[in-house]
């Protein structure tokens, strides 16, 4: 690996506070998207990448005040911040980098105070009293630094005594910069990928087909029973929706055959679908709700089309978020819907499942049941602790208590391996910090930052390390598991430690050849 | 009838007014605004029963500010907790005969005002001996607490230094809710209190101090994590669905 272009924070064995280094990472900036981008999702694109359309300002404004008046998460939290400091050492970027703009409160100034400037009496007549800015150019560059220096964890709305979410204020400033041509290149082709194509990779349904039969090879010479994975098969009880790095990239592809095996050994009828060969769904990183269901979209009618009973989702932290919170809005997957377009759906799916269903939740019903049988000792080489993405813990649920995405994903590894070791408490459940990498940030042009902001939970990863030999850092999220595999080495440790629950589960799980019914 | 009588009637009324209006502006402002998405920060309450018991919490004991700084959760919570006792205490100026919880909360209300101004104290401390709250403060955010200090410092004078014709004030009060104007005595630190709490009425709906009508529709603390269960969707968000995939209504 070449040499960095900027200095690895070093492990202390603390997660400290740092001193506010005003612009420490103000440098810090992705590639702006083009016009072709910008336009294939919908949005304006500027004469160059990350130049203005005309009449950008008011345009601006007039989206802000747009927002504003869609969203009632935004109009409160732009008035009811009382800047008490609460949420100021609860960001990873922030204790990454000591930038004080990547302080949740001041990430929101950045447009609080063009709200306040446009929208607000005191803003109007007392700007510099309440802290109140034009909108010009240099704002919306430091909007552009700064809104893609948040991974959207919601770590901060814990913490907020008003639950004020950054998540949704950097939602908005990313739609709005899109709405003058300002979007940023990596996200957007990726949504642009995911409408013309299907997945964010981009993967045709020949290549997908090949890949899936590559693996079928593999684990049948591994394991001497011929484990499936189905595609576009019709009238099946399962269709599973997993991200497209389950397909290609490392650690993934180990959760993926972790899937099949469970289906396999469970006897259950499943399939993928090429036409949505994709859980991500990046709309949700810049805000735009239309995108958001137009990506969420293929899967209702993937479902429809394929007859399915049950709609299962793979390990993708923003894509359970998306699937578990919003798919019952945006497309009508789930139950209590009484419109024609909800009701077509609930016709067709198994209402003693809920839909959808996490993987983690469908593993561990099965596990209770009886029906998977593990050789637990196969995993003794690994001591595993479990790093809680963001989106699972602070924007999804699993099960039917609150709380249930920390207990069962833990009841699955526990079931699985014999050695667990819990991070430090205050760093995993509601209190998880992030990766460094979600949100829209999984790019190598921001790799600064992502390996800054991964100081927090490298220190929680390392303590363990150090004082329980962990080894092994199990995780249910295709972006942890890309960040995390990129990251780890710049702390010294090895990418290898990094992988899957269903990882584990493929590891230990016991198989048997099954006939054709 | 004095010039300072008619002024001060004139100031609370247009105070009263700008209060009220202004809140009920921004409360209707927030009740319309429709929530497209559920976006309750979990673990959270899966019934409404839940989410009243958790947005209980959030007000009498600031839970999630409890969780994130046990500082600034003892000085804003002494604060708030005193200034609730220290109005309730202050209702026995606009009732006649005094409720009778009114003056069993008498005393903790008399002593609260020296909690308040402590809690205050911290609170302004902070925004100079931390860097990082130092860096986020504005001018509004010094000058806030320097009002309600100024509320509290002139309250506590007339309570503990130099009284004021505390009768005669009632009586200006109690005329002023039937529209029969009382005297009101002519005691500078009275009018500076009274000044003072009248600026903090005209500023509550045009300020910071939205965070109160504003904690009750946080999206992420009052909606049900019920998302599976029940299909929620916006009235902007429903256009959408006709004719897509589906049978338009």
């Amino acid at each position: 690996m070449a040499a960095p272009q900027f200095e690895v924070p070093k492990l202390t064995g603390n997660i400290e506070v740092p001193a506010v280094k005003e612009g420490a990472s103000a440098h810090v900036r992705s590639y702006p998207a083009n016009a072709v981008i910008q336009e294939s999702i919908g949005f304006p694109g500027g004469a160059a990448p990350g130049e203005l359309v005309e009449g950008w300002h008011d345009k601006a404004i007039s989206k802000m005040g747009d927002l504003l008046g869609r969203y009632r998460s935004l109009q409160v939290f732009m008035d009811a911040c009382v800047h008490c400091g609460a949420c100021t050492d609860k960001c990873h970027y922030f204790l990454g980098t000591g930038d004080p703009k990547n302080m949740p409160v001041a990430r929101q100034d950045l447009m609080r105070s063009v709200y306040r400037r446009h929208f607000t009496f005191a803003g109007k007549y007392f700007p510099s009293l309440v802290g109140a800015k034009d909108l010009t150019k240099e704002v919306l560059d430091d909007w552009y630094a700064y809104y893609y220096q948040c991974s959207e964890c919601r770590r901060c709305s814990v913490y907020c005594p008003y639950g004020i979410d950054t998540a949704e204020v950097t939602m908005a400033g990313r739609e709005i910069l899109d709405t003058v041509g300002y979007g940023q290149k990596y996200t957007n082709e990726i949504i642009g990928k995911l409408h013309k194509i299907g997945n964010n990779l981009g993967l045709p349904g020949p290549a997908l087909l090949d890949t899936l039969e590559g693996m079928e090879e593999d684990m049948l010479d591994a394991t001497g029973v011929a484990v499936k994975l189905p595609l576009d098969v019709a009238g099946v009880e399962v269709l599973l929706v997993t991200p497209s790095a389950d397909f290609f990239a490392e650690p993934h592809v180990e959760s993926l055959m972790g899937y099949a095996k469970v289906f396999h050994a469970a006897g259950i009828s499943w399939t993928l679908s090429t036409t949505a060969s994709e859980a991500g769904n990046f709309g949700i990183f810049i805000g735009s709700y239309e995108n958001m269901r137009r990506a969420a979209m293929r899967i209702r009618e993937a479902a429809l089309e394929l007859g399915v009973k049950r709609i299962v989702v793979g390990e993708c932290g923003h894509a359970w978020r998306v699937a578990y919170s919003f798919w019952n809005t945006l497309i009508g997957v789930g139950a209590g819907g009484e419109d024609p377009f909800s009701i077509e759906l609930q016709k067709q799916l198994d209402p003693r499942y809920p839909a959808p269903q996490h993987i983690c939740e469908f593993t561990l019903d099965l596990i209770k049941q009886g029906k998977l049988k593990f050789d637990k000792s196969l995993n003794d080489h690994r001591v595993v602790t479990f790093h809680d993405s963001c989106n699972v813990a602070r924007g999804s649920r699993m099960g039917d208590i609150p709380g249930g995405q920390f207990i069962i994903p833990r009841e699955v590894i526990k079931a699985v391996v014999n050695n667990y070791h819990d991070m430090a408490e205050e760093t995993i459940g509601e209190g998880t910090y992030c990766c460094g990498g979600g949100g829209g940030i999984l790019t190598d042009d921001l790799l600064e930052i992502r390996v800054k902001g991964a100081l927090p939970r490298m220190e929680a990863f390392n303590n363990e390390v150090q004082e329980n030999k962990v080894n092994f850092l199990a995780l249910i999220c295709a972006i942890c598991k890309s960040q995390f595999t990129k990251v780890v080495p710049f702390y010294g440790f090895d990418m290898s430690m990094v992988g899957g629950v269903h990882q584990l589960v493929s590891t230990a799980i016991l198989l048997e050849n099954k006939e054709e019914e | 009838m004095s010039f300072l009588t008619v002024l001060y009637a004139c100031i609370f009324y247009a105070a009263t007014a700008m209060l009220v209006g202004g809140l009920a502006v921004k409360i209707n402002r927030y009740a319309r605004t429709p929530a497209p998405l559920k976006i309750p920060t979990t673990p959270a309450p899966t019934t409404t029963g839940g989410v009243v018991f958790r947005m209980a919490r959030e007000v009498a004991l600031f839970e999630s500010l409890f969780k994130s700084n046990k500082w600034i959760w003892l000085f804003g919570w002494l604060f708030h907790v005193s200034l609730l006792l220290v109005t309730l205490r202050h209702l026995r100026y606009f009732t006649d005969p005094v409720w009778f919880w009114v003056v069993w909360a008498q005393p903790f209300g008399k002593y609260a005002g020296f909690a308040m101004v402590a809690g205050l104290g911290g609170l302004w401390a902070r925004r100079f001996l931390v860097d990082r709250v130092r860096y986020i403060s504005t001018p509004s955010d010094h000058l806030m607490l320097v009002l309600l200090l100024g509320i509290g410092l002139s309250g506590l004078g007339m309570s503990f230094v130099a009284h004021t014709d505390i009768v005669a004030v009632k009586e200006f009060f109690l005329g002023l809710m039937v529209f029969d104007l009382h005297p009101l005595p002519a005691d500078p630190v009275l009018l500076v209190h009274l000044s003072l709490v009248a600026l903090l009425m005209v500023i509550f709906p045009i300020s910071k101090l939205l965070h109160a009508p504003g904690i009750f529709f946080s999206p992420t603390r009052n909606q049900t994590d019920d998302s599976r269960e029940r299909r929620h969707i916006a009235p902007w968000a429903t256009k959408f669905d006709v004719g897509s995939g589906s049978k338009s209504k």
